[in-house]
């Protein structure tokens, strides 16, 4: 498979990094590039799903338990969660950036956007650890395990259930994030990126967006709605 | 074959194919080559058919008469759940897309491989992962939830819950990614001249199973970590007592389950629409059809899981209208199976292996289609809701549907795949023993279940023993069938002839290219000018 003939859209020289190739199954790098970015659409699209089924467990639960939810969320810190949804969407912008001096083989800008984009990550899980320490130690915990005093309504337990099980599952889509952009992080620094491949970091910019969009649904349903 | 580069003779058995390009094991462990990976498939699940089939006879055994006639009723529990989990998590699901779908699908297409063959290994890998966690329950307590893990029980039986649903939840990592994988190919990795309406209508069926798999097992992920967590850490979304509400878990569990339902029958379908054209020498009737009923059905599947439930309390308006919604799917169903009977229609039809199944796969998934209306039908399910009569029907549908198809395709590309032909005399006799013994096990089962007999029930009234028997009987004729298979199918690697690249006639992309093919799939892309189906002489 000749590479050099693969840019329709301009006439001079293809500025592929010397790492990349086209797969052997491929007959060009754009449709190999189409392909990659189909498949993060699709899978983000099963990421919706996973996370729908436990939104629907949010409205069924409040829908049966209004009061108890009123209550409870009384108990979530709107600051703390309000600075973290600010990182989070910060960490998006930076994220955004990161892809277009990718695309524009800046390699130096895209490391330091890259790196800003973890450090928020990182900020986000110190505040939430914070968070979630805070409630440990008052007892608002899911289920059996709940021990919090003063409560006048019913199953305060299943808010906490939801709330630790919707941002807990979060978290975790947060730490595997921040694992990618490490990867891509590296990779940048190699050099292995240019205006003709940067499929990677596109993926994992889409990835991380769709974590923050998340989030900016969580923070609103779990904290702010009474 | 309607190729415009098929002036070049092909040739019947190249030197070098996929199989032998490359020795030893790691070169097997660690390939991309989507054939080699679905012979890998095609060996795993057809081991957990295995073992999902031990436990059936040993379950049909034990029914032979009431009480305790081998084991006791632990160990029963235990059987009947991991023959359900085994045969629908190991077997049924991936089975058609992973074994037959990967070896096919890419080569239908005209492409070189899937579009992310390192993420097709993956799957696999993923796949053993799960197989193993599920079947680790075999040796540290067993499971006995049914393989629906309904809570509350699950949340609190002594079981290997745990094990088996983290084994469950990679197996849909597994599934997701070989959707995923398939979606990808079908729109990218065309080959020139493959428009959507020249696919084999195998590809249609994938791509709409795909569909569903993508859209439904991450909620049965989501399902199977909260499960997880209820057991684990009580959390209270499912435990009443705990404020949470079991029928939810109904709810997800069958949002995932019913569409999975059509993973299972769509690329079953797919395969008879192949073996029916091919073996009929027939342009498919309806090809339109046949390909949107797929996507039609995928849709609506989603939109019925309620039917599991009418007797679990939901309310009467969601019954009505989830029952309404489940008779929609008996319309898409309906075409395809009358568009089957008029492909047949004036065909010259040979009675070959693959054929003699795909005419089982009509009779017996059209008796497990209409008895699927008596379920859905809200007054009669209140009467056989959980007996005999439901075990009977999607055994119909599951077996005498998809297994029915699956080993019917495995006959058909069986010389694509090995390049050796297998003995059509021990073919039809398998074929016969498998429709004799199904219809005597499972037909009987519909007699049961409206006699009142219900279903997981370790013991049972005198009365029914004389059908139980009948039905035992059935399934070892059931299983002889399966031996006579396995024989022949072995037997044809050694000493089987060795098969033409198109041995049957066929006209899509698979049987323009040597039989087993190369790694490469074609020596050179093969460019298409007409559809797959087309068997009318000027293109001969």
């Amino acid at each position: 498979m000749s590479t050099a003939e693969t840019t329709a859209e301009s006439g001079k020289e293809t500025e592929l990094s010397p790492q990349f190739h086209v797969a052997h199954h491929f007959d060009s790098a754009d449709t190999q590039f189409d392909a990659g970015r189909m498949g993060i659409w699709l899978f983000l699209v099963t990421e919706v799903l996973l996370f729908g089924g436990l939104f629907c467990a949010f409205a069924i639960f409040r829908s049966w338990y209004f009061d108890s939810f009123v209550e409870a969320h009384h108990h979530l810190d709107k600051v703390m969660g309000g600075i973290n949804t600010v990182v989070l969407i910060s960490s998006s912008l930076t994220m955004a950036l990161a892809v277009r001096s990718a695309q524009q083989s800046k390699k130096e800008l895209t490391a330091i956007l890259l790196a800003i984009t973890l450090a928020c990550a990182f900020a986000f899980l110190c505040i939430k650890y914070v968070e979630y320490s805070h409630k440990f130690h008052e007892g608002l915990l899911p289920g059996k395990y709940f021990s919090a005093e003063g409560f006048h309504t019913k199953h305060p337990g299943v808010f906490f259930a939801i709330y630790f099980m919707m941002t807990g599952i979060h978290g975790v889509h947060v730490v595997i994030g921040m694992c990618l952009i490490t990867w891509i992080l590296r990779r940048t620094m190699r050099g292995e990126f240019s205006s003709r491949y940067y499929a990677p970091v596109e993926g994992v910019g889409l990835y991380w967006h769709l974590v923050d969009l998340i989030w900016i649904y969580l923070f609103p349903l779990l904290y702010l709605v009474g | 074959m309607a190729q415009a580069v098929a002036d070049s003779p092909i040739p019947e058995q190249s030197g070098t194919n996929y199989i032998n390009a490359q020795k030893g094991i790691l070169s097997w462990l660690l390939t991309v080559d989507h054939k080699r990976i679905g012979l890998m498939y095609l060996a795993s699940t057809i081991i957990a058919f295995a073992l999902g089939g031990f436990f059936a006879l040993m379950l049909r055994l034990e029914l032979l008469t009431p009480k305790r006639t081998i084991m006791d009723a632990a160990t029963y529990n235990q059987a009947f759940t991991l023959h359900g989990a085994v045969m629908v998590f190991l077997f049924i699901i991936p089975a058609v897309p992973g074994a037959i779908g990967n070896f096919v699908l890419p080569i239908m297409l005209g492409a070189k491989d899937v579009a992310f063959p390192k993420l097709n290994l993956l799957s696999l890998y993923l796949y053993w992962t799960g197989a193993l966690f599920t079947l680790s329950s075999l040796v540290t307590g067993g499971l006995d939830t049914g393989w629906t893990f309904y809570v509350p029980y699950s949340a609190t039986t002594g079981g290997a819950v745990v094990k088996v649903t983290l084994g469950v939840f990679i197996l849909g990592f597994s599934s997701i990614l070989t959707g995923l994988n398939f979606i990808v190919t079908v729109h990218k990795l065309r080959a020139p001249g493959v428009s959507w309406f020249r696919l084999p209508l195998l590809v249609w069926a994938l791509y709409a199973t795909s569909v569903v798999q993508i859209l439904a097992t991450p909620v049965l992920g989501i399902t199977l970590v909260l499960l997880m967590m209820e057991r684990v850490l009580h959390i209270g979304i499912f435990d009443p007592a705990l404020g949470g509400d079991p029928v939810l878990f109904q709810h997800f569990f069958w949002f995932y389950s019913h569409p999975a339902v059509y993973i299972m029958i769509l690329p079953g379908m797919g395969i008879i629409s192949e073996i029916i054209s091919v073996h009929a020498k027939r342009r498919i009737f309806g090809y339109k059809a046949i390909a949107f009923s797929s996507m039609a059905i995928a849709l609506i599947g989603f939109l019925v899981w309620g039917h599991h439930m009418f007797v679990a309390g939901q309310s009467h308006m969601a019954a009505t209208i989830f029952s309404f919604l489940t008779f929609l799917v008996a319309i898409p169903s309906g075409v395809k199976v009358f568009n089957w009977l008029l492909t047949l229609w004036r065909g010259s039809i040979k009675y070959t292996t693959p054929m003699l199944f795909a005419l089982s796969f009509m009779f017996l998934f059209t008796i497990g289609g209409l008895t699927g209306l008596f379920c859905g039908m809200l007054s009669v399910d209140m009467h056989i809701h959980d007996t005999y009569f439901v075990v009977a029907h999607f055994h119909y549908v599951m077996m005498g549907g998809t297994v029915i198809a699956f080993v019917g395709g495995l006959h058909h590309w069986w010389p694509k795949m090995t390049g050796k032909m297998y003995g059509e005399k021990l073919g039809a006799l398998s074929c016969a023993l498998v429709f004799i013994g199904f219809n005597a096990t499972f037909f009987t089962q519909f007699i049961l279940g409206s006699r009142g007999m219900p279903r997981r029930y370790y013991n049972y009234l005198d009365q029914f023993q004389p059908l139980h028997q009948f039905s035992t009987v059935g399934s070892w004729v059931i299983g002889l069938g399966f031996i006579v298979m396995a024989y022949n199918l072995l037997a044809s690697l050694t000493s089987g002839a060795r098969a033409p690249a198109n041995p049957w006639g066929g006209k899509s992309l698979e049987w323009q290219t040597a039989s087993p093919p190369i790694t490469e799939n074609f020596e050179v892309t093969p460019k298409v000018t007409h559809g797959p189906y087309d068997f009318s002489p000027e293109h001969q």
